[in-house]
């Protein structure tokens, strides 16, 4: 086991509205996160179409983009998320090494 | 915002027609000289594309746009980087006069700096640019934004796999900005095949805008061209285009010459036998004179002269030095009894010396400009002009020469060229490239005869005067520049030196007496 896979993972998904991409992020975040993180994950959805002064101040280009925000350093990983793998590499839950990304 | 587009829709039909320069509304670059050639700025609620490669000064041209136009046109402005950080954008910007700080603090400027690396994403599924869309909708919204800036674009296929999403993205990005009716720049970096590397150019078709950089003879000249202005008259030609602390300076254009006013106002040559050879006294105002001739034949000398006679009417005269201190010139002239330390002091003359090779051609012509922009001489004298050379080619030379002498022209500004031709004569061919920008020619020589070299001048041509054929001799004293009475052997050919003495019966060569009669011929 890793040493941040232990704490809380603080996720936050930036989306646009109800877009299908935006809508199939969020379902597979949520099922992603009930295989792998139950209990030490939280989710908190930005909606830049009603916020959208926060795309400048976290840096966003792409929707949906995902950003660990805890445990550091920052993981960002943008897509719909359906590939289940390589979203967990990227959010360090899976060693890089593993996947060859 | 739709309004603007729906309203530009006839226009650009009616531009088919005979008067597309009115059609079309544009946002003044505020930089100077590619408003002009652009006839008024970039086509006002669309983008341009701006490309070229790296350092070529593209960030700088959609800065300077964006600061005139929150400056001076009251339209505020967002620069989108995707390259340079806000920080550096500032910094760099401060170095060219730019307080990008208090723009951004009364809201009239807004900077932000998009970040994409592809080492830090990854990348997982079917994604979009809607939030660039937002960020940059955010932006323009919260100033109000007349203009933007997209620095450089290109940088999403770097940041971003898919490129055929960007593509699809880009393409809609720019429709976006159409119909928000901003006026943007979008820059691409060129490759050495395509335009951009992506292929903007495809989406942002109404006006291209190339730059360009080369080193020509260890000096850098930049270039700037119109590839492309639908709806609008513009010039093709590539113009040179210079960075220094005042930011960029497009040149003026050559074809403004043709406007100015002829005078028949005569100004004196200073050397008092020479003006009536002009016909009456002299040169016109607003004359270009070329004053060409071998080392040593007196061509500083007769500059001298016009400038001493200009500031003795109390005009202002700025002297371009290539080739001799301020200081040198001074101490030389005054061996020959002109003395241009009053002058100096006084504030009627000015003397701008720098060597040809320290700027490249380009930068040499504007800070000519920009001095005589400045401080409005009513004289200029450029010393010589055969020196630039030195930095450029022969066809360049020519063209940047028409263009200051266009620019003189037009503010009735008389300008004396000395040229240095090199014994051997290959110089001439520049003499003749030249002398057909200039209303009058002078030739300067020492013939060598009968065992003596002797000074001679000769009017090779003056536009609208009935100037005197003949071949002058003339000697230096100490009081200037002296024609002598001319004498003439039996065949009609004029006798110079010992030749001309002998006739005469008198040696009068050393100490002469100025002539008037001289010119009665």
């Amino acid at each position: 086991m890793r040493n941040g896979a232990r704490r809380t993972m603080q996720l936050r998904l930036y989306v646009a509205g109800q877009s299908p991409k935006s809508l199939a992020a969020l379902a597979n975040l949520k099922r992603l996160c009930e295989g792998h993180l139950a209990g030490r994950y939280r989710i908190q959805v930005v909606d830049l179409l009603s916020q959208p002064h926060l795309a400048r101040r976290d840096e966003i280009v792409v929707i949906p983009t995902l950003v660990r925000k805890l445990p550091p350093p920052l993981r960002r990983v943008i897509g719909d998320l359906s590939n289940e793998e390589r979203v967990l590499v990227g959010l360090d839950v899976l060693p890089r090494s593993a996947s060859g990304s | 915002m739709t309004t603007a587009v729906r309203r530009r829709k006839p226009e650009s039909r009616r531009s088919n027609g005979g008067r597309p320069a009115r059609a079309l509304a544009k946002a003044p670059t505020g930089i100077a000289g590619l408003d002009e050639i652009t006839n008024g700025g970039l086509p006002r609620g669309r983008p341009t594309l701006v490309c070229g490669g790296a350092g070529c000064g593209k960030t700088l041209l959609g800065l300077e746009f964006l600061v005139h136009g929150a400056m001076e046109h009251d339209e505020p402005g967002v620069f989108l980087s995707f390259e340079e950080t806000t920080r550096d954008l500032m910094v760099n910007a401060r170095s060219l006069g730019f307080d990008l700080q208090r723009l951004r603090a009364r809201r009239r400027l807004l900077l932000d700096h998009i970040h994409l690396e592809r080492s830090e994403l990854t990348e997982t599924g079917e994604y979009d640019l809607e939030g660039l869309f937002i960020r940059l909708g955010h932006a323009i919204d919260s100033i109000h934004a007349k203009r933007v800036v997209l620095d450089t674009v290109e940088m999403l296929f770097t940041g971003l796999s898919d490129r055929f999403l960007v593509r699809a993205e880009l393409a809609r990005l720019f429709r976006w900005l159409k119909a928000k009716g901003v006026t943007a720049i979008v820059t691409g970096e060129r490759d050495a095949e395509h335009l951009t590397r992506h292929g903007l150019e495809e989406y942002v078709s109404d006006c291209v805008i190339l730059l360009d950089q080369r080193v020509v003879e260890q000096s850098a000249t930049r270039r700037l061209r119109v590839l492309k202005y639908r709806g609008s008259a513009h010039r093709g030609n590539e113009v040179p285009f210079l960075i220094d602390d005042h930011g960029i300076s497009v040149l003026p254009i050559t074809s403004l010459g043709l406007a100015h006013e002829a005078t028949t106002e005569h100004l004196s040559t200073g050397v008092a036998g020479l003006d009536p050879m002009f016909g009456q006294q002299g040169y016109f105002r607003g004359n270009s004179v070329l004053a060409s001739g071998t080392a040593g034949t007196g061509k500083s000398s007769l500059a001298a002269h016009f400038v001493d006679a200009a500031c003795r009417r109390g005009e202002r005269c700025l002297y371009f030095a290539f080739e001799e201190s301020p200081s040198q010139i001074t101490r030389n002239m005054r061996s020959i009894g002109i003395d241009l330390a009053p002058w100096l002091e006084r504030g009627l003359l000015r003397m701008h010396a720098q060597r040809p090779t320290s700027l490249g051609l380009e930068a040499h012509l504007v800070t000519m400009h920009r001095l005589i922009d400045n401080w409005q001489p009513q004289v200029v004298v450029v010393d010589p002009v055969t020196n630039l050379i030195a930095v450029g080619s022969e066809i360049e030379v020519k063209a940047m020469l028409a263009r200051l002498i266009d620019f003189m022209k037009l503010r009735g500004i008389t300008a004396l060229f000395t040229s240095l031709t090199s014994a051997d004569g290959a110089a001439e061919r520049t003499d003749l490239g030249v002398s057909s920008l200039m209303d009058i020619w002078m030739l300067l020589e020492n013939p060598e005869a009968n065992g003596e070299r002797t000074r001679v001048i000769q009017i090779v041509k003056a536009r609208g005067m009935a100037h005197s054929n003949q071949v002058r001799e003339f000697v230096m004293t100490g009081r200037g520049i002296v024609l002598l009475d001319v004498s003439r052997r039996a065949d009609g050919s004029v006798a110079i030196g010992s030749a001309r003495s002998a006739r005469q019966g008198v040696t009068r060569h050393r100490r002469p007496k100025p002539s008037r009669r001289s010119a009665a011929e």
